[in-house]
């Protein structure tokens, strides 16, 4: 099967039943994409699939055929990402850092979809990323701070 | 604004934001073995046979027979063995460990091995238990007195739950022989407590050993004690196998076998004449688990704590750790503390209602000042800022009119609360801990091209210490921040500085680093190399801390903390929406602002998490049933949107610019906060956390009755 990762078709072989996150991991050896429960609940191993934020442990490779997939790796490079990193950096919102991949996917979600999020929309846009250290409080301020500074990239 | 207290870009930030950050599970697999566990499925048992199959070539099995040194994992007393011995203490105990090539063959292995257990019979609640770990006693005063002449004693128990630390990334390690040597490096809070654990249990000399902190995915004193014994464990494998043998724990193994916060049980005893409280004769009881880690400085913290911030002449504690069939208990922010503060916030909450007074009136009749006798006969030293940080809280959230308001009846279907939890915590080690046992050596190298190293062992897990170092060097030396290196510890490269625990790294290495960096100043010469070391030094105005009677300063200062919770629970659903928390923290000066707001914010959600929602549960046998994030819930963002955190200043005059602990404080309270709110939305009383919704249920049923 094939499918677009991080903006360049690839062909995988191996077993349709994989895992997403383990094939990212192990297979293209994409570690920015994190382990954290492998049940679908902490959003640490989040990537876009399709424009939609998933949990790449929850996906099964034959469900990503022909799809298109976009992890930390293929989204740091844009101009959209720089925004998010000089915001998040302004208000020390990524501590321990291993939810934080993910917290930025999810963030380029919440502004995709809704470029001047409410603080309540930007909450529910995250509520699925569990992140034990800053009580989210910075996260949710950064990505305002984001949809402010990249006004028209989104 | 102190310029030192002036956020910048955290040193870490780019790294962990891009991905490239690499932490234990991301290492390249490449000649690295598997390392699985087979753990104990019973609660107490003699352990008659394990029947290992044939094993194919290339994979082995480790247990307690391949142990070089001593099957005992160095923490505090040594009981936890590495692998089990000819009995298993509870569900989760390692009996050995299976390593091979393959992922899903070692698990295969695992799978088919066969243990013969002799049942022998658990002690699953502490109630239950007549072993007895630690056993302390102290007081001051006159305690019998002060009951023969109170006007009215008030008697109550109180109980707190296990806590999970819940950290993103779950447990790993790495062991990698060379030379005769092996490196371990993983996610770990002491480099130096590993160090000597392993040493330990190779049975080398510690030149042999050499552990390398990595990127550290949030620890909460979860990643203190429990990452020795992981540690030894694939040390030893990796010294059988001869090659390199990682072990990362999936959730699930994460959730159910390591170490958590412990359970309480305590019972207070009030004397009170004229208002005020004369007396307390106070009983705590912690659940330690099957083996003891570092419950015996647990209980000391929950003890020197127990009667909060409030002067009471005559006090007597005692308080005991009991061993349980369950997966051992140990570190956890506010270590000892969050339990026992929130039984004396409870209890003076209590009492208050009880003679009919507004339950922060009475409180503050209380709150000890400067000059007056801590609970252990030392002396509070500094300024005691809580009046002014109450005033800054009820500022905030209008507590005073609101507690008047919403403790009227209520009814109709959303009834509202609000509650105040009044607390410090004693920053660094207990007692003489850092002048006895850690006795802190950090180093500054100066290259010839001018740029600085921080040499020392402390670790950054998420809570900014590679910032807040680097801050500090930068700012005496009159260095940009680019110019100064602190990279993760290697034990081969940095000084035992002590472990990053008890909110001390910033308060007790970040001075040493100072002063080392004034010395360097004072004798910077161009174009050399340069080392400068500093020990540490107890500051001069100590009362000697006698751990035997516990006499003298417990802790050399404290931060303090007034936080404020305002509930409105659904009474249809049992549902409580968390309109808003509101806190005012004391640590001193922040050596950077954003930095020590994450760490208040995260602990203040991590308490109230603990308050509220966080809870574990066990089957008949001990076993933990929830040992997921589908059923342990730990707080999403959506659960306390409106959380405000202010930040109130009293220099501490020997740490660095004035800055005090500050890890641990905002978790401390935040329970007593948040139940003192539920009471009064319910118009009941709580005697225990987590307070959840079938809690409120609860109370509702027995109201209609």
């Amino acid at each position: 099967m094939k499918f677009i990762l991080n903006g360049t078709e690839v062909t995988y072989t191996g077993a349709l039943n994989a895992s997403l996150l383990d094939v990212l991991r192990d297979e293209y050896r994409l570690t920015g994409v994190k382990c954290g429960c492998k049940e679908g609940e902490c959003g640490a191993c989040s990537v876009i699939m399709d424009d939609r934020l998933v949990n790449s442990c929850m996906i099964a490779m034959g469900q990503a055929a022909d799809s298109t997939i976009i992890s930390i790796e293929g989204y740091r490079d844009t101009d959209r990402y720089a925004v998010l990193d000089r915001a998040y950096a302004s208000v020390g919102a990524a501590q321990c850092g291993f939810c934080i991949p993910g917290m930025i996917l999810a963030s380029e979600c919440i502004l995709a979809k809704t470029p001047h999020p409410s603080e309540e929309q930007i909450r529910e846009g995250i509520s699925g990323n569990l992140c034990r250290c800053t009580g989210y409080n910075a996260i949710v301020t950064a990505v305002s701070i984001a949809a402010k500074e990249g006004e028209g990239l989104w | 604004m102190e310029m030192i207290s002036q956020s910048v870009t955290r040193q870490d930030h780019a790294p962990k934001m891009s991905g490239t950050a690499l932490y234990v599970a991301d290492y390249p697999l490449e000649g690295v073995l598997f390392g699985k566990l087979l753990y104990s499925s019973r609660p107490k048992a003699r352990l008659v046979q394990v029947k290992i199959p044939a094993l194919p070539d290339g994979y082995l099995v480790v247990d307690k027979n391949d142990i070089p040194g001593e099957n005992r994992v160095h923490i505090v007393q040594d009981d936890t063995p590495v692998f089990a011995r000819e009995t298993v203490e509870y569900i989760g105990e390692p009996i050995l460990m299976a390593v091979g090539p393959v992922e899903k063959e070692v698990q295969h292995i695992i799978d088919q091995i066969e243990v013969v257990y002799e049942d022998l019979p658990p002690i699953l609640s502490m109630g239950n238990s007549d072993t007895v770990f630690f056993n302390y006693e102290y007081g001051k005063g006159d305690i019998v007195k002060a009951f023969v002449e109170a006007d009215k004693v008030y008697m109550e128990e109180f109980d707190t739950g296990r806590q999970e630390q819940a950290y993103l990334e779950p447990q790993g390690m790495i062991a990698e022989p060379h030379d005769g040597r092996m490196t371990v490096h993983g996610s770990l809070q002491c480099p130096y407590y590993v160090h000597g654990a392993v040493a330990k249990a190779l049975g080398v000399e510690p030149g042999r050993v050499q552990i390398i902190q990595d990127v550290t995915g949030g620890g909460f004193g979860g990643k203190e004690a429990f990452p020795s014994i992981l540690a030894c464990q694939v040390a030893v494998a990796a010294n059988k196998a001869g090659q390199p043998v990682r072990v990362i724990f999936d959730r699930r193994e994460d959730m159910e076998f390591t170490s958590k916060r412990h359970p309480s049980h305590s019972i207070y005893k009030v004397a009170v004449k004229d208002g005020k409280v004369t007396a307390m004769d106070i009983d705590v009881m912690y659940d330690a688990g099957a083996y003891t880690t570092l419950t015996p400085v647990v209980l000391q913290r929950g003890i020197i704590c127990s009667s909060g911030v409030y002067n009471v002449e005559n006090l007597n504690v005692h308080g005991r750790a009991m061993k349980t069939n369950t997966v051992p208990n140990s570190a956890f922010r506010g270590f000892g503390a969050p339990q026992t503060f929130f039984a004396v916030e409870m209890m003076m909450d209590h009492i208050a209602k009880d003679l009919g007074l507004a339950s922060l009136e009475f409180k503050q009749k209380h709150i000890v000042r400067q000059g007056d006798k801590t609970s252990t006969s030392g002396i509070y030293h500094f300024p005691v800022p809580l009046p002014d940080m109450i005033e800054e809280v009820d500022k905030a959230c209008d507590y005073r009119s609101k507690q008047i308001e919403y403790s009227k009846p209520q009814s109709g279907r959303y009834r509202r609360g609000i509650g105040m939890g009044l607390y410090f915590h004693g920053a660094g080690f207990t007692g003489s801990g850092e002048r006895d046992f850690i006795k802190a050596v950090a180093k500054l190298h100066k290259y010839p091209d001018g740029s600085v190293e921080i040499l020392a062992a402390n670790t950054d897990m998420g809570q900014g210490i590679k910032t807040t170092f680097t801050k500090i060097v930068g700012q005496e030396l009159g260095l940009p921040l680019d110019r100064i290196i602190f990279s993760n510890p290697d034990t081969d490269r940095v000084p035992d500085s002590g472990p990053t625990v008890a909110s001390r790294s910033l308060m007790i290495v970040g001075e040493l680093l100072r002063r080392a960096s004034i010395n360097l100043r004072a004798n910077w010469i161009d174009g050399e190399n340069q080392i400068i070391e500093e020990h540490f030094k107890e500051p001069d105005f100590i009362v000697p801390f006698h751990i035997e009677s516990f006499e003298g300063d417990a802790y050399p200062t404290y931060a303090w903390a007034v936080a404020a919770i305002e509930v409105e629970v659904d009474t249809l659903t049992g549902l409580t929406d968390i309109l808003g928390a509101f806190g005012s923290f004391d640590v001193g000066t922040p050596i950077d602002t954003n930095v020590v707001l994450g760490q208040m914010q995260g602990g203040f959600l991590q308490g109230i998490g603990y308050a509220s929602i966080e809870q574990i549960g066990a089957d008949a046998n001990g076993r933990i049933r929830n040992n997921s994030f589908t059923d342990y819930i730990i707080p999403t963002a959506m659960d306390v949107p409106n959380m405000v955190t202010m930040l109130h200043v009293e220099k501490y005059p020997d740490g660095p610019y004035g800055a005090k602990g500050a890890g641990e404080l905002a978790l401390v309270g935040a329970p007593a906060a948040y139940a003192e709110a539920m009471e009064m939305a319910l118009g009941t009383k709580f005697n225990h956390i987590p307070v959840t919704a079938e809690d409120a249920m609860k109370s509702l049923e027995v109201a209609k009755l």
